[in-house]
């Protein structure tokens, strides 16, 4: 009876050894945070690589754009444990970096050998670093991305639309150079019927309540002059936010809103320019290079439908990054999991998957690989585009600076109150009260 | 024969009845309610002091390395001598004041209707309650859809009406209309809210008085203004504060309406205070503006509560 007790006893320790190094093995966990969109799912299907390879499962936690930016902030400002790794936006950087919400990757890239001359510059700068311009990484460059255009190329091919055109304007309709010709170009297609619908020329963003309409407004700022600050002299605004060049791309943009985009469009951001277009209710629409993969493979408006070009230029030629990079979370309690997965990520052979996966590399394997300008429609424009990105300001105080560019230009281009001067004055002086409480003027 | 307060302490067991023995009833009554007033003071009282506290520094919640310096009456000053407060005040007093009308009235004439006993009279009674019912989110959301000007029904329903196009107008992107469409959607949810109250109102006055009033001849219209109308004023006075109250911190529904916007036509205090405190993240200034907001609210109440109970004693 003893002997079967000592028996009984010997296996329960042993099972119970076997089922908590079992247990041990399943905790092996990383949550990912991110935007809930088509890219997030590519990177899903991507790091079922990672956890094959090293046995980590990945957990995620995707949130809708709109709250993505209130979620995930009030989750860092908390000091909260839920993301080990985050694909943060750009803007973020400055005040991760100061509040120490991420790790410092210097010593890891030195350590593992990752390099930052093999990513693109533009990323860099944008994703990675704080202060910028310094050698200071706090990301690994993930997603590139920037603001493009999309078009009807069945509308811009069909016989009787371009002879109609070219008679009206003497010349061919195609994909518009510079926001004069895009303008003319909605002015055509606005209120056209097309297929028995009434259809309308451009879909911009003018959303309120988060980032839309400075996403938007600042493509075509940048390009009739519009600077965040003296580019000898930081936070020195006047002249530079408010010019009058500035001003004049300001009046385009409310220009184009007024003359040609669809009625109700007046709150609206990424996922209504992705309706507006699916429905075959716009010509062109304005969107980030993220989501043209989606659109290409669409059963309506896809395919041989639909075209795409870099944002017009002007006076100059910029375009409003988006995009983000990959940080580790200070607070996580499994720091090197998740280096192991930024580490894991950074390889060009992951890149090249990612990329084909429908994510945006931003590695130079991918982006200098000679193939790659037709390795997709859009891959050409993207590459053009990368290299005229412009950011918003990546302050810590980037929230109040978006609040206020928000509010001023929104109350302009939507509610028509006051001149795009007076709107552009209110701003720098909104700006620089923001600076003067950090301390900075 | 034993009362009930002998069976009650032959029940009670007997380590707790020793243990209760020999207290006052005080000391009992104070042993039931510490539990509520530490509850009370663990999440009203003390985040009360602490945004008090915090309302004299110039603390940030998403700065915890930054040092917190005391600021004294700054934020407050900065607060009142902001023309941008001042219009959320204005667009919250706009909002308030017509949407506490038009529920008045409509709630009131609605429950004098239903008040009347006619077939269906249950059937009706419920229809009309249905908005209350929801989710302020879900109101928020459908009627972005059904304000939409090229698939929304409202725009539909007025063309059909005005023979205009439905999309030459847009109700929650025009600056003339965005302010009517959070009070119109406000008031198609709360009308029933503050009928319910009214009716209780009614059902509440004695049949008798109108018998009486019948035989001293009294006419219908002299029967509304002498005895309905002064009878159901304190169930009005209270449906109308609960509903100011309401309306004064009302955000959900206005966010998802129209964000504030266009530009800040519809931004009401509440959003205000949610994008200092939140999106700003500006903890010491919004902890003060929430305490103006607070002692406003506290403020106006309060001497409507006293005129309230004036009414009552009349």
């Amino acid at each position: 009876m003893i002997q079967i007790m000592r028996a009984l006893g010997v296996t329960a320790v042993v099972v119970a050894s076997c089922l908590g190094n079992q247990a041990v093995a399943q905790t092996k966990q990383l949550t990912l945070c991110w935007a809930a969109w088509d890219p997030a799912n590519a990177l899903v299907e991507l790091s079922k690589d990672f956890t094959t390879k090293t046995g980590i499962q990945m957990k995620y936690e995707f949130v809708p754009w709109t709250s993505y930016a209130d979620r995930f902030l009030n989750e860092l400002n908390s000091k909260g444990k839920l993301c080990d790794v985050i694909i943060g936006d750009s803007q973020w950087i400055g005040g991760a970096a100061e509040n120490g919400h991420y790790v410092k990757l210097n010593d890891f890239f030195a350590k593992e050998k990752i390099s930052m001359d093999d990513f693109m510059p533009a990323t860099v700068v944008g994703y990675s670093e704080w202060p910028k311009n310094t050698p200071n990484y706090w990301a690994l460059p993930a997603m590139g991305d920037a603001i493009g255009w999309t078009y009807r190329k069945d509308w811009f091919a069909r016989p009787e639309i371009q002879a109609e055109f070219k008679k009206k304007f003497g010349r061919d309709l195609a994909p518009p150079e510079t926001w004069d010709d895009l303008k003319q170009i909605a002015e055509f297609f606005q209120g056209r019927e097309i297929d028995g619908k009434k259809v309308y020329g451009a879909y911009i963003y003018t959303e309120r309540g988060s980032e839309g309409i400075t996403m938007g407004v600042t493509n075509a700022l940048y390009d009739w002059g519009f600077q965040y600050e003296n580019p000898k002299k930081p936070y020195q605004m006047e002249g530079f936010v408010n010019s009058p060049e500035a001003a004049k791309g300001l009046e385009f943009y409310k220009s184009l809103y007024k003359c040609c985009t669809a009625p109700g469009m007046s709150n609206a951001y990424m996922s209504e320019g992705l309706d507006a277009f699916k429905s075959g209710q716009v010509a062109m629409q304005m969107n980030f290079f993220a989501f043209f993969p989606g659109l290409y493979k669409d059963p309506n408006v896809g395919g041989d439908k639909i075209g795409f070009f870099v944002n017009p230029k002007q006076k100059y030629h910029f375009t409003q990054l988006g995009g983000q990079g990959i940080s580790v979370v200070s607070y996580s309690e499994h720091r090197d999991d998740a280096l192991a997965y930024i580490k894991w990520f950074a390889q060009p052979d992951v890149q090249k998957k990612w990329w084909a996966l429908g994510g945006y590399s931003c590695h130079k394997a991918v982006l200098n690989d000679p193939g790659f300008p037709k390795s997709a429609p859009f891959a050409a424009d993207f590459l053009k585009s990368m290299d005229i990105v412009k950011d918003f300001w990546a302050e810590p105080s980037y929230a109040e600076l978006l609040l206020d560019m928000q509010k001023r230009v929104h109350d302009y281009v939507v509610a028509d109150k006051g001149t795009a001067q007076e709107a552009l004055d209110l701003l720098v002086k909104d700006w620089q009260k923001v600076f003067k409480e950090d301390g900075k003027i | 024969m034993s009362t009930l307060a002998e069976q009650a302490v032959a029940r009670t067991p007997r380590r707790l009845a020793l243990r209760f023995r020999g207290m006052s009833d005080r000391a009992i009554a104070w042993l039931f309610i510490t539990p509520s007033v530490l509850l009370l003071l663990a999440i009203n009282i003390f985040p009360l002091l602490w945004s008090i506290q915090l309302s004299f520094t110039n603390y940030r919640a998403n700065r915890p390395n930054a040092a917190i310096r005391f600021v004294g009456l700054d934020n407050y000053r900065d607060i009142l001598t902001d023309p941008e407060v001042w219009h959320a005040m204005q667009a919250t007093a706009h909002f308030v004041l017509w949407s506490i009308a038009l529920e008045f009235v409509l709630g009131f004439g609605l429950a004098l209707l239903i008040n009347r006993r006619f077939r269906g009279h249950s059937f009706w009674t419920t229809i009309i309650l249905l908005p209350m019912m929801l989710s302020p989110a879900v109101v928020g959301n459908f009627w972005t859809f059904l304000l939409q000007p090229q698939i929304g029904l409202f725009n539909g329903a007025i063309a059909l009406l005005t023979g205009l196009d439905p999309s030459s107008f847009q109700m929650i992107g025009d600056v003339r209309l965005a302010p009517w469409s959070i009070i119109m959607v406000d008031t198609w949810m709360w009308t029933p809210y503050v009928m319910l109250i009214c009716l209780a109102g009614l059902r509440s006055i004695p049949d008798y008085i109108y018998e009486a009033a019948e035989v001293d001849r009294a006419s219908p219209w002299r029967q509304f203004w002498s005895i309905t109308l002064p009878m159901v004023m304190p169930f009005l006075m209270l449906a109308i504060l609960f509903r100011a109250i309401e309306n004064f911190k009302m955000f959900d529904m206005v966010n998802l309406l129209t964000s504030g916007g266009p530009g800040s036509t519809t931004e009401v205090a509440s959003i205000t205070l949610k994008r200092e405190a939140f999106e700003k993240w500006r903890t010491g200034y919004s902890s003060a503006l929430a305490i103006i907001l607070f002692v406003t609210v506290f403020g106006a109440a309060n001497i409507y509560v006293k005129a309230l109970n004036r009414v009552k004693q009349r």
